[in-house]
């Protein structure tokens, strides 16, 4: 489980998030989604302690970020952010090779050369897996990402907005292996997404934040009304139940 | 992170950059008056005026400026905080200019010197382009890099050629900044970097987005190549040619940028006023000093720039870490 | 969005032994010059005393020659490696403007003789502790700190190093010419400045220092990702960046007391090494950087003093052939 107290982010002062207090339960997909600003990356590197909040506490899976060595929490969460500019110039194995290293220290032995050939293969990159970074397309290099974080092999997946860059078929796809992965594996994934819709198609649970603090939380059934949305994304939205899943329309 | 400020700040922003220039301009009006030559004294008080002062003080504000807007559009071809100006390698051709003109010919008068060193300058912009161009621009790396490898190839030929010849001292004290012997018919050169200021202004949009990197700059329409190299020629002309007439100015490309984008965020159009403020404050504040401290002589800009610009910018710097 | 189809990097086992060549040319290069500055034109008879001083002299060159590439080589690659940036030098954090106003303040206040009557082991460590002392400081009180800020500590450095470059560009203006000169010697990466006294010392703390960069490797792999990455695969990212930061400082002292400030060579070589290595991984961009970095500076060396006499001149040479090779390499593979 993931527990914040009392987290909030301020810079200077600006409060950009908070107060939060949130317990997100183990296992499954979770989704954060809200307007832009509302805080929702601050949120998740906050849990995945690549920022320090203001005032409050996290815990992951029981540990303490602030407190729990790095290495221990490297096995137990994972995170990714958008923008990953690499200075090494790195092809694909090497990068997915990476995320081994809080179980191996760098010397990879054959049970890593395996997860590292599973994160590759889920992802669909198996082709790939020679070519330096810089030589494949946006989408390719985010699938990369990815399966670095799958190789990671954490119980925690914190993703942020995984989805941006990928063409239809591989959006639907990584939906579909981050579902796998929560469904066979039992991991716990917590990911901000921007589309409502693949948040509503995939999620057990959506968190709704607006400008900075936690509006509403439930499953995509009960999340996905019409007045909620518009409460929290600010337009008119109307709500499609006709389907397997609630299907936001807000285009025109 | 950037963070806008909430809306009531607004009206203290609008105010704060005409503020800020009426205080440079003051600046400027107080460096025109001070000087160990007494203006009022004598009937050629007013002929002094025009052939030490203004020209003094218009270097200052040209080269402030230029320097410090030279650093800021480095960073942002490069997209690293900590490219200066002077890795696009023209200072060193320079050098060379300089030197080579007077191991040829020593009794020329200093504007033919100024001059064929800033020529000398412009060639190697040219060479330096005509590098880049052949090669591909996709990592930002590229053009600092090449710049620091051209200008380590200039420089060590130049040393060379002055250590055969005993001339590096002499090297040393030309390049030293200073704006002493800024007189008319001794800077005129340096209106050139005018020229470049006014082109970059005008082009700060485009570097700007060039800024942004190779795929947002293409997918706006902007041809990122070009921009480069443009971006690339204007800060080193004018970088080759201040160091030729006032010679190495420390800090004002590097940090003035930094402390600027360190306050308010990497907005290059509207931070661009300010860099330019911030380099000509810096610059006439360090010169008014130099011409003060020890009365008739005076310390070159550079010097007083040098050491107490670090203490003036380390106290700054750690007040912006302790912000957060 | 249609895939983007690019020329895939040739199979690793089509690299391989292409950077297995140059490591092999590398290191007969190395062994080659270091025989040859040994064993070229000794003076006097074979066996005879002068000759064994001749070739003592000589060894001791070597042995500084190669510490002193190591140690610039090195330190140049754990510098870009903490600092995720491969523009700067040790240098921009103000150690090689130190040893200037250092060596300037000495001649400044006590002439130029006090140069050579102070040389000897004690100065030397002296020097040394009075670097690695600054460099500790100022990482640790800036960047090792709750609010720690890598870019602000660079930017400080900077700043310092400029100061004391005016302090000393003040302290140089008003000395003699003839001080200038004896001054200026010093001031350029110059062999002769070599105390043998002090390279058993340096080749142990340099040895030190190698065993714990070795030991690191791995992790350096994962610090050279940048903070989020090394954050998140569980690296103590700070204590890290400081610790390497500080071996840096270590390894330039001990270059820097030697045989002066060397700006631009760590830099070259350790910019080659990345092009020509074939692999971003530390084990080995590591040992190939220190491979030439000694071929470059013993192959250099060889030439300039026996080939053309001008060994005074190495690291203007060096400076001027690298950066050629390193331009017509780029403009010959179109790309970085």
């Amino acid at each position: 489980m993931i527990s914040l107290t009392d987290v909030t982010m301020t810079y200077g002062d600006l409060t950009v998030l908070g107060p939060v207090t949130l317990d997100i339960p183990a296992g499954g997909v979770t989704a954060l989604v809200g307007p832009n600003g509302a805080g929702k990356s601050t949120l998740l590197t906050i849990v995945g302690r690549l920022t320090t909040p203001t005032t409050g506490r996290v815990s992951v899976g029981g540990h303490d970020v602030s407190t729990t060595p790095g290495r221990t929490l490297a096995k137990t969460v994972s995170i990714l952010r958008q923008e990953n500019h690499f200075v090494t110039r790195l092809t694909v194995r090497e990068l997915v090779g990476f995320g081994r290293f809080p179980h191996s220290q760098g010397r990879l032995n054959a049970d890593d050369h395996a997860k590292v050939d599973e994160a590759i293969a889920f992802l669909d990159l198996t082709e790939l897996s020679g070519r330096y970074l810089d030589q494949l397309s946006g989408g390719q290099r985010q699938r990369a990402y990815v399966a670095m974080v799958l190789a990671q092999d954490t119980d925690y997946i914190l993703l942020d907005e995984p989805l941006n860059n990928l063409d239809m078929k591989h959006a639907v796809a990584m939906m579909g292996q981050l579902r796998r992965a929560a469904d066979e594996l039992g991991k716990t994934i917590v990911i901000v997404v921007h589309d409502i819709n693949f948040a509503a198609a995939y999620a057990d649970r959506i968190v709704a934040l607006a400008d900075g603090r936690v509006v509403h939380v439930g499953s995509p059934g009960d999340l996905m009304t019409s007045d909620t949305l518009e409460e929290v994304f600010g337009t008119p939205v109307e709500v499609r139940r006709d389907g397997p899943y609630p299907l936001a329309v807000y285009y025109r | 992170m950037i963070v806008t400020a909430p809306s009531s700040r607004k009206l203290g922003h609008r105010v704060a950059l005409p503020a800020a220039a009426a205080g440079v301009a003051a600046l400027v009006v107080l460096s025109l008056f001070v000087g160990a030559y007494d203006l009022t004294a004598d009937a050629f008080g007013g002929e002094m005026f025009f052939i030490s002062r203004v020209p003094r003080t218009l270097a200052l504000v040209l080269a402030g400026c230029a320097m410090a807007v030279s650093g800021l559009i480095m960073q942002l071809l490069t997209q690293n905080r900590f490219v200066e100006p002077s890795t696009t390698g023209t200072s060193e051709w320079a050098a060379l200019g300089l030197l080579v003109t007077v191991l040829l010919a020593p009794g020329a008068p200093l504007l033919v010197r100024m001059v064929v060193a800033s020529v000398a300058a412009f060639v190697g912009t040219m060479i330096f382009i005509g590098i880049l161009r052949r090669i591909s621009l996709r990592s930002s790396l590229v053009v600092p890099l090449i710049g620091i490898m051209l200008g380590a190839v200039v420089s060590a030929f130049t040393t060379y050629l002055a250590v055969s010849t005993n001339s590096l001292q002499m090297l040393g004290t030309w390049f030293m900044g200073s704006f002493t012997s800024i007189v008319r018919g001794r800077y005129e050169v340096l209106w050139v970097v005018a020229i470049v200021v006014l082109l970059v202004f005008l082009y700060a949009d485009r570097i700007t987005v060039a800024g942004l990197g190779r795929d947002i700059a293409t997918s706006v329409g902007l041809d990122h190549t070009r921009v480069m190299l443009i971006g690339t020629g204007l800060v080193a002309v004018a970088t080759g040619v201040t160091t030729v007439v006032v010679g190495f100015l420390p800090f004002l490309g590097l940090v003035v940028p930094n402390l600027v984008s360190m306050w308010r965020g990497d907005n290059a159009r509207a931070n661009l006023p300010w860099v330019c403020l911030g380099g000509v404050a810096i610059v006439v504040v360090c010169d008014i000093v130099g011409r003060v401290i020890r009365m008739p002589f005076e310390v070159p800009v550079s010097m007083i720039l040098g050491v107490v610009g670090s203490a003036v910018f380390i106290t700054l710097l750690l007040r912006m870490r302790a912000r957060g | 969005m249609a895939e983007v189809l690019t020329r895939p990097a040739p199979a690793r086992a089509l690299r391989r032994p292409r950077i297995v060549a140059r490591f092999g040319i590398l290191a007969l290069i190395v062994v080659a010059a270091a025989v040859g500055v040994l064993t070229w034109n000794v003076p006097g008879e074979p066996g005879s005393r002068a000759f064994w001083l001749a070739v003592n002299l000589r060894v001791v060159s070597v042995a500084t020659i190669a510490l002193v590439a190591c140690c610039q080589a090195v330190a140049t690659v754990l510098f870009h490696t903490a600092t995720a940036n491969r523009i700067l030098t040790p240098s921009i954090m103000g150690f090689d403007a130190l040893y200037v106003v250092m060596q300037t303040a000495l001649v400044f206040f006590f002439g130029s003789s006090a140069l050579s009557a102070t040389d000897g082991l004690l100065k030397v460590v002296v020097q040394s502790v009075l670097m690695v002392g600054f460099a500790t400081l100022l990482y640790g009180w800036l960047f090792a700190g709750r609010r720690g800020n890598l870019h602000i500590m660079l930017l400080v450095g900077v700043v310092l190093g400029v100061g004391f470059g005016s302090l000393s560009t003040v302290m140089q203006r008003l000395l003699t010419p003839s001080d200038f000169d004896v001054l200026s010697a010093r001031l350029f990466g110059n062999l002769s400045n070599s105390d043998a006294e002090y390279l058993p010392w340096g080749a142990l703390v340099v040895a030190v220092v190698l065993v714990i960069v070795w030991r690191a490797r791995h992790r350096l792999d994962v610090l050279a990702l940048g903070r989020e990455a090394s954050v998140n695969l569980g690296l103590a990212y700070r204590r890290e960046v400081v610790g390497m930061l500080v071996l840096v400082a270590v390894l330039i002292s001990v270059s820097t007391t030697m045989v002066g400030p060397m700006t631009f060579f760590g830099f070259l070589v350790a910019t080659l090494a990345y092009q020509l290595a074939g692999s971003a991984q530390h084990r080995v961009v590591l040992p190939f950087a220190v491979l030439l970095g000694m071929a470059t500076l013993l192959g250099g060396y060889f030439v300039l003093r026996h080939v053309f006499y001008a060994a005074g001149m190495l690291s203007i040479i060096i400076e001027f052939v690298g950066g050629v090779f390193f331009l017509v390499y780029l403009l010959r593979k179109g790309s970085l």
